[in-house]
């Protein structure tokens, strides 16, 4: 297998010593199957062990090793050496204070993902422990789409919302919370109501689709707040006269 | 140093650590849970596992037969007690998940479904497409987020277990973020730090599976149990090793060498089921320690397939139409299409067997106690015999659940049985020792060895002499190799003197955890003169139930080779027998 040169750009800081990030250059010679991903660890390996960035899985699943490769979010593992020119700039992902070389701070998007009340909430007791709750094909499908989500917050690296203020809620959150309100086993659309559907929430997002232009998974997050925004819509509603926000 | 208090730490938040944390939520949610991870709970490697969880569901099934499957399948190395309760509770445990949310793939009448699985006499294999452990792994973390009991402290690095009087006392760990190093003490402590496949060169293994619960338990003075075990995978991807999961041979995809002849049948898993039509127990579905050996002997015979990535074998699942691949295998698809080239709709995929999974790890029994009171492990770190010397695909995932609810209740009731003085004199001494060690290798300026080159020939070193098959003269370079590694690894220079985010410091940590088990694994190989399960010897090719039907204890000797004890299996209804892979047709 014949091996490419690669110039990778990599953004460095340390917070210790750097006052501001700056770019350092390293030379990598790349096998034709490789990831940007094998080319840090090469440089990590062999050129340069001072370098930190999160990684784990290699296989698109982990959700770790999200960057900004060429002015784009991408999980680095799946963006490959072949779709790339000979010069490569690494950089950590937008919208996140910068924590160490390509690491960044994700304790905003770890409080948001709780805010969502990502789990099954009932109202009605559950089945005995050893029935399951019957669920269609179909309804399965309604939702599982928005279960693929790594967390890889590339999402919240592209929206230009989340750039503008982290007040917004951002789309993992939202296509979260989205997952859970179209399950069929979940009681808890109402409770999601007030945190999703308030200033800092849904209406924030100005429908550009960044989002799910940037997700690796096709999770569609963009798709999951337009539909947030109709089924707010209709719980106000609902609440104002007097009927249940639940469905049956 | 900071101090923190809880009654119960638990290290490792991947599928393990999360089910004992909120079953500990549940029995009490007073008891003060810290859940310590060295990466944020979804990147944990359980989210890697694609195939399933297995447990009794269909009325042609029994509990029976699932025990015999695993104790045949694990070689009569299993602790048949430990089974017998696995078994039992596997299904309510996989119930348990669907009613927090879990994805499962569903039938036509919207029960879940399930698949066949090797070694498994029955479709009893429940999952979610192709990506079952990443979706445990979720609804355990999301619904974790519902318990405020449960404090997490996501990026920190554990160092080292305190102990005292033979108890387990707590750990101390290193915040990334800060380099701040934490002292947590508690009654109980929980491990649940996962494998260590990245002891081997070739693996499906994230980079984080390097060990440290093994190590930190190892060098605390506990057993590290059955380590010679090594489960190779036999399907998967070349150069990366990223795992094609077992589920593309349940759902029908067979394996062919060069001359496109389905070589299985050849190596008593014959005779040859029907194109599409996987009989259980047979050919593509036997157990994942004869397909990998039976890759072996077809390089050894010159009828593997070169490929850029070295010699392969095929995986033909080109009868199985889109429509099946795009529904029950997207991410596989994904993978082969991603990181080999090879559409499998259309094109057999190149496969090799690959490092999976330790069925060894630290000693511990039916209960998750290990021999240290107060210090309970669990999932891939522990090795609590329920996997024998050989694990049957789709029994880890339901372990990690089973054996996290039951250590938690110990974990619980140990904590409320034996408070202890919150100053301990005794304790802090030896959290400011662990901290001059990690200090010290953070401060060291000279230094001609490197993480990545030690690291690498341990790999290689054990590849060669602990790998699908092995003998007395590769296990034995294998175990100095090791050794002087070992001795080379205090010439290690770590670059970065940063106390943010220090992976170069990490690293150097990480690799002092794989080479405990890298010793643990070549010692244990090389003791065992039999050959069972994934533990094939060439010098002794037999089984040997008179002298060996025992399990491996590796004790740590600092500055001298462990010492290996040996513990009888607990036989309760299954005399040890003839594994038959034959589909019942012999």
């Amino acid at each position: 297998m014949g091996t490419r040169q690669i110039e990778l750009e990599v953004m460095r800081y340390n917070p210790e010593k750097d006052e501001a990030p700056w770019f350092q250059q390293y030379s990598v010679p790349c096998e034709e199957d490789w990831a940007i991903l094998d080319a840090l660890i090469y440089v990590k390996d062999n050129l340069d062990s001072t370098l930190s960035y999160r990684w784990s899985c290699h296989m698109m699943v982990c959700g770790s090793c999200g960057m900004t490769v060429n002015g784009e979010p991408h999980l680095t593992c799946k963006t490959f050496i072949r779709d790339l020119p000979d010069k490569v700039r690494v950089e950590p992902l937008e919208n996140f204070p910068i924590e160490r070389d390509l690491v960044v701070v994700l304790d905003d998007v770890m409080q948001k993902l709780q805010l969502a009340k990502p789990y099954i909430i009932r109202k009605d007791d559950p089945p005995p422990e050893d029935e399951e709750y019957p669920q269609s094909r179909a309804a399965l499908k309604k939702f599982k789409q928005y279960t693929m989500c790594i967390n890889c917050m590339l999402c919240y690296s592209a929206c230009p919302q989340y750039g503008l203020s982290n007040d917004f809620i951002g789309p993992a959150a939202l296509s979260l919370a989205h997952r859970y309100n179209l399950d069929s086993r979940d009681q808890g659309k109402a409770q999601r109501l007030d945190i999703l559907a308030d200033h800092d929430g849904v209406w924030e997002c100005s429908f550009v689709g960044a989002c799910s232009e940037a997700c690796p998974k096709n999770v569609d997050p963009a798709a999951a707040i337009q539909q947030m925004k109709v089924d707010g819509t209709m719980e106000w509603w609902k609440q104002k006269f007097g009927l249940t926000g639940d469905k049956p | 140093m900071k101090h923190i208090q809880a009654d119960i730490v638990i290290v490792g938040a991947g599928g393990a650590g999360l089910r004992a944390a909120i079953a500990i939520a549940e029995i009490d949610p007073e008891i003060e849970i810290a859940l310590i991870s060295k990466v944020y709970p979804m990147r944990s490697h359980t989210c890697a596992a694609e195939g399933g969880a297995a447990g009794v569901k269909l009325s042609d099934d029994s509990l029976e037969m699932h025990f015999n499957d695993t104790v045949s399948g694990g070689d009569w190395l299993c602790d048949q007690d430990v089974v017998e309760y696995f078994v039992e509770q596997a299904p309510r445990e996989l119930v348990q998940l669907e009613h927090w949310g879990c994805p499962w793939s569903r039938e036509d009448d919207g029960s879940v479904a399930v698949r066949p699985f090797g070694g498994m006499k029955k479709k009893r294999t429940w999952f979610a497409a192709d990506k079952s452990g990443f979706h445990i792994l979720h609804t355990l973390f999301q619904t974790s987020l519902q318990f405020p009991s449960i404090k997490r402290y996501d990026e920190f690095f554990a160092l080292d277990l305190l102990h005292e009087d033979g108890r387990a006392r707590g750990v101390v760990a290193m915040e990334m973020r800060s380099g701040c190093f934490f002292h947590f003490s508690a009654a109980s402590v929980i491990m649940a730090t996962g494998g260590a496949g990245k002891i081997f060169p070739f693996t499906t293994n994230g980079a984080i599976k390097t060990g440290d619960g093994m190590a930190m338990a190892y060098r605390a003075g506990v057993p590290m149990k059955d380590m010679e075990f090594v489960q190779y995978h036999p399907t998967g991807l070349p150069g990366t090793g990223i795992l094609l999961t077992e589920g593309c041979r349940g759902e029908g995809g067979v394996l062919v060498n060069k001359d496109g002849y389905r070589y299985l049948q050849d190596y008593d898993m014959g005779p040859e089921t029907p194109l599409g039509e996987p009989v259980f127990k047979s050919m593509e579905l036997g157990p994942r320690d004869r397909l990998s050996q039976a890759f072996w002997h077809e390089q050894k015979k010159g009828n593997t397939v070169p490929t850029a990535w070295g010699d392969c074998v095929l995986m033909d699942m080109r009868h199985l139409g889109a429509q099946r691949i795009l529904e029950r295998l997207p991410m596989v698809h994904e993978l082969a299409v991603s990181y080999v080239g090879v559409d499998m709709i259309t094109d057999p995929v190149p496969v090799r067997p690959v490092v999976h999974y330790m069925m060894g790890g630290i000693a511990s029994n039916i209960e998750g106690e290990t021999p240290m009171p107060g210090l309970f492990a669990i999932g891939e770190t522990a090795c609590g015999s329920l996997n024998g010397a050989n694990r049957l695909g789709s029994n880890s995932l339901t372990e990690l659940l089973v054996f996290g609810k039951r250590a938690a209740a110990g974990a619980a009731a140990f904590a409320a049985e034996n408070d202890y003085p919150r100053e301990a004199p005794a304790l802090l001494a030896q959290a400011e020792a662990i901290v001059a060690r990690v200090r010290g290798l953070l401060q060291k300026s000279e230094g001609n060895e490197s993480v990545a080159g030690i690291r690498g020939e341990m790999m290689n070193s054990l590849e060669e002499g602990a790998g699908i098959y092995r003998d007395e003269e590769g296990t034995e370079i294998a175990c100095k190799k090791i050794a002087e590694l070992q001795a080379r690894s205090a010439a290690i220079k770590v670059n970065d003197k940063s106390n943010v985010f220090n992976t170069d410091l990490q690293g150097l940590l990480e690799l002092q955890n794989m080479l405990d088990a890298a010793e643990c694994v070549a010692e244990a190989s090389n003791a065992r003169k039999e050959s069972r399960g994934a533990h094939q010897r060439m010098d002794y090719v037999e089984r040997d139930d008179e002298n060996y039907l025992k399990h491996s204890m590796a004790y740590r000797q600092p500055g001298e080779r462990p010492r290996i004890d040996w513990l009888d299996v607990t036989i309760t209804r299954s005399q040890p027998g003839v594994r038959d892979y034959s589909g019942d047709k012999k």
